[in-house]
């Protein structure tokens, strides 16, 4: 099956109220045309599980500039004033997960895992209301698995059964993203036919890719 | 000495405590001029926790790949040997003690070694990032900072601000001194000649036990 479809159709399977996982950090292997999609769509009151809100100019960092979010699970969101602002003045919600912890919690979703032990966070905010294990008596936090409705993701290229490579910096939460998700929408700056990527260079396999857009450069 | 010049002079400071063949992650401000400093007989591998090993410097204008930045999102280069990884890779290199030293500002330190680097409740909300990871993980973490806030204490007998890692900090490397973090409490093992013992005394905001084999900061 050809997964290739337009943007129109790709940002139409996102709908109000919606929990999205975004691929990038601060921007760096982002969806970017998938997100200007969005935006000029207008859906609105979603989730949001992304590494960054990024700065207020790129990635999703746009998103939350156009008030797309109502809640916000992230590690860090100091590079965008706006997320700082809606925070401070209550209209948004964000859960600060540590990195490490986010990207696990969205691995354990996608793959069948029902959460991760983990000891960062011990003994920090990070620990309120969650569980504490103790295996071998080491004490751990139990952080539960992430999933979304729908993964927005970027990859260098994708073949149409949805095979994807990277390059560079742009791995990131792109690899795990597409598991923990519903439905997942990889932008790729190449399309490229069956067969012409080396099954060697493929970093993710095509069964965690439901649609694929092809993005062009940036 | 401007704050420029107290920089590169903690900078250099840590530098010497990186061992050959170790694997480092530095945080972003201060802590990244470390790498400027790197003695060339020492085999030093920095990791960039958005996906590689090989952290190398800042590339020419016209050889800037934005797929290739470091955590805070600037352009750098990958130096020969280097490897690009996703962030589940990166951060279980960071959680499972396979990185040799991490270098991190603070916003204040306990005696214990706790630290807070994260948040000012509502003031400041910029998230953890991949901090909380790097402290859990880490096998050595040094704080490089300014001694003072302006004046006010950042070593402490007890952190007030929200808590980033308990009992996490091995050393703590100011423009005034070198400080062990030990079980009974800050070991000042270097002092810079330009201050006294009553001014790094009278700038720390808990005990300082004077190492017995005091030496002047080089």
């Amino acid at each position: 099956m050809d997964k290739l479809i337009n943007l129109q159709d790709a940002v139409n399977l996102v709908r109000d109220g919606d929990t999205i996982m975004v691929g990038g950090f601060l921007a760096v292997g982002t969806p970017e045309r998938l997100i200007d999609a969005l935006i000029e769509k207008g859906v609105k009151d979603l989730t949001l599980i992304s590494n960054d809100t990024s700065f207020i100019d790129r990635g999703v960092g746009k998103m939350v500039v156009a008030k797309m979010f109502r809640k916000i699970y992230t590690s860090h969101v100091g590079t965008n004033k706006e997320t700082g602002r809606q925070i401070l003045e209550g209209e948004i919600e964000v859960v600060l997960v540590p990195q490490g912890t986010l990207i696990e919690r969205i691995r354990a979703g996608g793959f069948g895992l029902g959460g991760v032990l983990t000891k960062t966070g011990l003994g920090t905010l990070v620990e309120e209301g969650k569980q504490l294990v103790e295996v071998d008596g080491e004490k751990y936090l139990l952080e539960k698995p992430l999933r979304a409705n729908v993964a927005l993701l970027y990859a260098e290229k994708a073949d149409i059964k949805g095979n994807l490579t990277f390059h560079g910096a742009t791995r990131n939460f792109n690899t795990y993203m597409g598991a923990a998700a519903d439905i997942s929408i990889v932008e790729a700056k190449e399309v490229v036919q069956i067969g012409e990527l080396c099954p060697d260079e493929v970093i993710v396999p095509g069964v965690f890719v439901n649609y694929i857009v092809d993005g062009g450069a940036l | 000495m401007n704050k420029q010049e107290m920089q590169e002079f903690i900078a250099k400071r840590v530098a010497l405590e990186l061992q050959d063949g170790d694997l480092v992650n530095l945080g972003i401000g201060l802590p990244t001029l470390v790498a400027n400093y790197v003695p060339e007989n020492k085999d030093v591998l920095f990791q960039s926790e958005n996906g590689f090993i090989g952290l190398g410097p800042s590339p020419e204008p016209d050889e800037i790949d934005p797929c290739i930045a470091n955590a805070g999102a600037f352009p750098v280069t990958i130096v020969p040997g280097g490897s690009f990884f996703d962030s589940a890779m990166s951060f279980g290199i960071i959680r499972g003690g396979h990185v040799d030293t991490t270098v991190l500002g603070a916003l204040q330190v306990a005696e214990n070694g706790d630290i807070a680097n994260y948040m000012i409740p509502g003031k400041m909300i910029p998230g953890m990032g991949g901090a909380m990871d790097l402290l859990s993980g880490a096998k050595k973490v040094i704080v490089a900072m300014e001694h003072t806030a302006k004046g006010n204490h950042k070593l402490l007998k007890e952190c007030t601000l929200p808590l980033t890692a308990i009992n996490a900090v091995d050393l703590i490397v100011t423009e005034m001194g070198v400080i062990e973090v030990t079980s009974k409490g800050f070991v000042l093992l270097e002092l810079n000649p330009e201050y006294s013992l009553e001014q790094i005394k009278e700038a720390t905001g808990a005990d300082l036990i004077i190492s017995e084999g005091l030496k002047p900061m080089a």
